[in-house]
């Protein structure tokens, strides 16, 4: 697979540069929204739909937008969508809004989407910003499933809800905890990285591109601030 | 042929090895898993077999699979176990006993890297994590033969004094090896005579629950039933000494035993759950490097401070 095609764009989020396991964003919605399946699931979607949209428009714009104050234009790109998802919600799927409650909204301060808009929609095709957008929601919305099918099942005993016998009389409460979240956020990092393991890339090699406030860093532009 | 080992000064050995101080260890530990067994009947044989069988070989298998050198006979493991095991109610469900001895193993030491880089004591650590993750935790067993419906601290919270003299021998409800301070005091006596620890520590935890609980109590027989229930004696003597997690120098120890026994009181008198050594250990260990720092050890031969 050629280093720069559409498909290792499209692929990569999924597990290599998996947004939540690989690059650690996004971990705050990680953390909040995985004590469900549901929930985790609900807060995939959104995030995803917003992602894409937001890579679609900063792409188109990338040319516009004055490099000393993109993060604003981006926050503003990324706020008015997550305002459509959000009232959206509201309209037609309450249940899930009361669920997500407030992390629906903070979709807005995500890392992976201002990152992403960062690290690859400002500098990169329309088409390629959708596909990196679908990839990256993708990986987000895998990795909070996963989360959330652990700690849901073992967590509480039940899948989505509906409660699995047996499991249900032998639960570990603490997995529904946010101490749990963090216990087994750590490990399926450790699990991620033992599988991508010499693949994934290293801290060096996307060094200061992978961060989301490289552009104001001195030390990596070589920029005086101002 | 031996190895030949080339390494820095000093040379001197003592001659005692991790192996033969954490087997001192278990010995000390066997009058408390004694009373233990002949307080809480047949279950608690089952717990203490449970969680030092799962500690060995959950260590064991995690050095085979990373392929690490294989550190399961210096019996580490085995203390962790089977002190893990004598935090634990005898009533506990063995799956639970399996999770938290694995947690403790893994999570806690062999992650962080094995023996002598573990930041806080595992079996501690397995205890507290047990203590949130199950609720079954909360509800100790009782001895075969006793009549009492709550444990003594909780009594104590309600008001009621229990007897100093079956505190003292153990028969109240509570954790395997916890509740039999004679037991324990007869560890700690091995343990001093070996000269595996020093007495300070545990002196000066205690003293301070002691004092602490005396001045705001103000009734001697209070204070001292206070000291005398719970896992003070087991934590103080056996946990909080643990090498690695404790300071060196004895004025760190007595910084470390101050600190576990001002943080253990206020969880007892005013926090919501009624015991706090555990609690108080934990965040002690996370404190000792800073103690560590705070109380060098003076260099032999080196310049006075």
């Amino acid at each position: 697979m050629q280093k720069n095609s559409n498909l290792s764009v499209l692929v990569k989020g999924l597990l290599l540069e998996n947004p939540v396991f690989v690059l650690v964003l996004g971990t705050c919605p990680t953390l909040a929204t995985t004590q469900t399946v549901i929930g985790a699931f609900a807060m995939g979607l959104a995030a995803m739909a917003v992602l894409i949209c937001s890579n679609v428009v900063i792409s188109l714009l990338r040319k516009v937008i004055p490099d000393t104050v993109r993060i604003p234009c981006y926050i503003v790109i990324i706020a008015g969508f997550v305002t459509i998802v959000q009232m959206f919600m509201h309209a037609y799927l309450p249940e899930l809004y009361d669920l997500l409650g407030v992390y629906l909204a903070l979709i807005t301060v995500n890392c992976i989407i201002l990152g992403r808009a960062e690290m690859f929609a400002s500098k990169n095709s329309v088409a390629r910003s959708a596909l990196d957008g679908v990839g990256m929601g993708l990986g987000f919305t895998l990795a909070l499933l996963s989360m959330a099918v652990i700690r849901e099942v073992f967590g509480a005993g039940s899948f989505a809800g509906i409660a699995i016998p047996f499991i249900k009389d032998h639960t570990i409460d603490i997995l529904t905890q946010a101490p749990g979240g963090l216990l087994v956020y750590g490990l399926l990092i450790f699990a991620v990285t033992a599988l991508t393991h010499g693949k994934a890339p290293k801290k060096k090699s996307f060094g200061c591109e992978g961060c989301p406030s490289a552009g104001n860093c001195m030390s990596c532009t070589g920029k005086e601030e101002n | 042929m031996g190895k030949l080992h080339i390494s820095v000064s000093p040379h001197l050995h003592s001659g005692r090895s991790t192996q033969g101080i954490m087997r001192d260890v278990v010995f000390s530990l066997l009058p408390a898993t004694a009373a233990g067994i002949a307080l809480f009947g047949l279950s608690a044989v089952w717990v203490v077999l449970t969680c030092v069988f799962t500690a060995v070989l959950s260590e064991a298998l995690f050095n085979f699979i990373i392929k690490k050198e294989q550190t399961v006979g210096d019996w580490s493991a085995v203390v962790t176990g089977l002190l893990l095991a004598l935090n634990l109610p005898a009533n506990i469900p063995l799956w639970q006993a399996v999770i938290g001895t694995v947690f403790a193993i893994v999570i806690v030491k062999c992650f962080f890297g094995g023996i002598g880089c573990n930041v806080v004591n595992p079996a501690i650590t397995g205890r507290v994590f047990m203590l949130i993750a199950f609720g079954s935790m909360a509800q100790a067993a009782f001895p075969v033969d006793s009549t009492a419906a709550a444990t003594p601290l909780v009594q104590l919270g309600e008001g009621t004094v229990p007897d100093l003299l079956e505190l003292f021998l153990g028969k109240c409800g509570g954790s395997i090896g916890e509740t039999s301070v004679l037991a324990l005091l007869i560890g700690f006596i091995y343990l001093l005579v070996r000269k595996v620890i020093s007495w300070h520590l545990p002196v000066v935890y205690i003293g301070t629950v002691f004092l602490f609980t005396f001045a705001v109590q103000g009734d001697l027989t209070v204070a001292l039933a206070y000291i005398l229930s719970g896992g003070l004696f087991l934590g103080a003597i056996f946990m909080a000494t643990d090498y690695v997690t404790s300071p060196a120098t004895p004025a760190g120890k007595l910084i470390f035993g101050l600190g576990a026994g001002i943080i253990t009181v206020l969880i007892r008198l005013w926090g919501n759950y009624p015991e706090g050594v555990s609690f108080a250990i934990l965040l002690m260990n996370i404190l000792n490097p800073y103690i560590e720092a705070w109380t060098p050890r003076k260099v032999f031969g080196g310049k006075k401070a």
